[in-house]
């Protein structure tokens, strides 16, 4: 049997159709879910208290002080070497060994999993540096997990600024820095940004690789050098052992609501930033 | 013909194993225009990139031979590059304004140079309004560049570069993607600066050198084919070749 094509057509149309709303469907789903489960746990005490009995009662204060923290140093760190990286491979080299050297390991590191990268972290910063379970070996460790992300994304950036911009730079006498600062850089942020946030996104939703760098301490860490448990390692753990699911679901619906603050916050900045040449 | 500015001696240029420029010869006028013209391929975009050593940033690319600048060579290994480009500007085939706002686009050189912000204000004025761009932008200084017109976004490139104060400017086949009033406009404001600056203009038809050149070069495959006083070049060539394309037999 052989359909004709107009029925293919209408065929065809409908799976994609469906696929496309089983995705945001199931999105949907997940969300609406987590919220309506979580937000009614949320209140004044819910956000401002450390927790008590292992989490059963109390709030939540400490790990959201901890998730934000072990983000900003991962973000802090890698940041500058992630666009370093990337501005080295597409700017200041010509395609050869070395770049390919590179790109590999960015690669590679991009494929490993994050329980890798805890085990790696727990070893190196909490053992051999004797960093301890800390903010400080968790945020290391998270910084090497989104390297390659960021290098990634910011070459895409790069690389998508017209080659002109480079050729006007040059030619009306700047130099190499002075072209990429002025001239490809700000062309460039709204893509390197977008990397941040992707990576931002990774780190606050993280667990393998900061339960075994970071810990799970409870209480309110004082400096970088304090462990830590950061929002999503607080509601795995309450969930896993049964210690409260009302607490785990009002903790999910938290991190959601951050991790949309911080989207939102960043591209307002960003866009503020672009704003001023479009 | 006046003073030499530029004198190009033996100029050899290969991309890999490609030869652009076969043994160019020439002495180009101060303070007038000089346009290069030719059919595609015939090596006039390498050479106006070579005068300013744009030619510099593509891999595997060599030069032989001497560019005099004023009787100094530009490959010689004292000469600073970024200082050599801003003396010697170029403006592109395409508008490129930068995304940016039309001042800082103008100022982008001066700043680079890192010459006196004092002055910044005054130089970007003089060089809209030697662009002849100056009562159209005048009260939209801040505003982003990139929504001017195609032809505003030109007269902004030539501004762009008359900003640094160059002495001589090249014009790779500035007015092809514009329409004719815009190219008008362009061939004007390039008429009432010539006497201040060496223009060096691959132009995008043989009309518009008859229009605005003093001197005419024709190139091709590289090689110089003939090179004089434009209305002897354009109208009683003495090479077959430059006459056959002159009147349109070929290109």
């Amino acid at each position: 049997m052989r359909l004709d094509s107009k029925t293919a057509e209408k065929f065809a149309k409908a799976i994609i159709w469906s696929a496309a709303l089983l995705v945001i469907a199931v999105l949907l789903a997940v969300i609406i879910y987590i919220l309506a489960k979580g937000v009614p746990e949320i209140s004044w005490d819910f956000l401002s208290q450390i927790p008590r009995s292992m989490g059963r009662s109390g709030g939540i204060s400490s790990t959201i002080i901890g998730t934000l923290l072990v983000t900003l140093v991962a973000v802090a760190v890698a940041t500058p070497f992630g666009i370093g990286t990337a501005f080295y491979l597409t700017e200041y080299t010509r395609e050869g060994k070395i770049t390919r050297v590179i790109r590999f390991s960015a690669e590679s590191l991009a494929g490993i999993p994050s329980i890798v990268y805890g085990l790696f972290g727990f070893i190196f910063f909490v053992i051999y540096l004797k960093l301890g379970w800390s903010i400080l070996s968790g945020g290391l460790t998270l910084a090497i997990m989104i390297l390659p992300t960021i290098i990634r994304t910011t070459e895409e950036a790069i690389l998508a600024v017209p080659y002109m911009y480079r050729e006007v730079g040059f030619s009306l006498g700047g130099t190499r820095w002075q072209t990429i600062t002025r001239a490809v850089f700000p062309s460039a942020l709204p893509g390197i940004a977008n990397g941040i946030i992707l990576s931002i996104g990774r780190c606050v939703a993280e667990t393998a690789a900061v339960i075994l760098t970071a810990g799970s301490a409870l209480q309110m860490p004082e400096s970088l050098f304090s462990p830590a448990r950061t929002m999503a390692v607080h509601f795995y753990i309450l969930a896993r052992e049964g210690i409260s699911m009302e607490n785990a679901f009002g903790t999910a619906a938290l991190l959601i609501i951050l991790i949309f603050i911080i989207n939102v916050v960043f591209n307002m900045l960003v866009n503020r930033f672009v704003a001023k040449g479009r | 013909m006046g003073r030499t500015k530029i004198e190009i001696k033996g100029l050899n240029f290969f991309y890999k194993d490609k030869q652009a420029i076969r043994g160019l010869n020439i002495e180009i006028p101060e303070n007038e225009i000089t346009a290069v013209f030719g059919p595609a391929n015939s090596g006039i975009t390498t050479l106006l990139r070579t005068l300013n050593r744009l030619s510099d940033l593509i891999y595997g690319t060599r030069v032989e031979g001497e560019i005099l600048l004023d009787g100094k060579n530009i490959f010689g290994a004292d000469v600073s590059v970024t200082e050599l480009r801003q003396r010697v500007g170029m403006v592109f085939d395409v508008p490129t304004p930068l995304p940016m706002s039309i001042y800082d686009n103008i100022a982008l050189g001066h700043r680079m140079a890192k010459r006196p912000k004092a002055q910044i204000n005054e130089k970007v004025e003089t060089a809209l309004k030697m662009a002849a761009l100056w009562d159209e932008v005048k009260d939209r200084l801040h505003t982003p560049a990139a929504r001017l017109s195609g032809g505003q976004q030109q007269r902004l490139c030539i501004a762009r570069v008359l900003a640094l104060e160059p002495e001589v400017i090249l014009l790779d086949r500035p007015c092809s993607a514009l329409d004719p009033v815009s190219t008008s406009k362009i061939e004007e404001s390039l008429s009432r600066i010539k006497d201040r600056y060496t223009i060096v203009i691959a132009p995008h038809t043989v009309q518009q050198a008859g229009r605005i050149a003093g001197r005419a070069a024709f190139m091709l495959m590289g090689e110089l084919i003939e090179y004089g006083d434009t209305s002897d070049v354009l109208t009683n060539p003495k090479d077959q070749r430059t006459s056959d394309y002159v009147t349109g037999r070929f290109g």
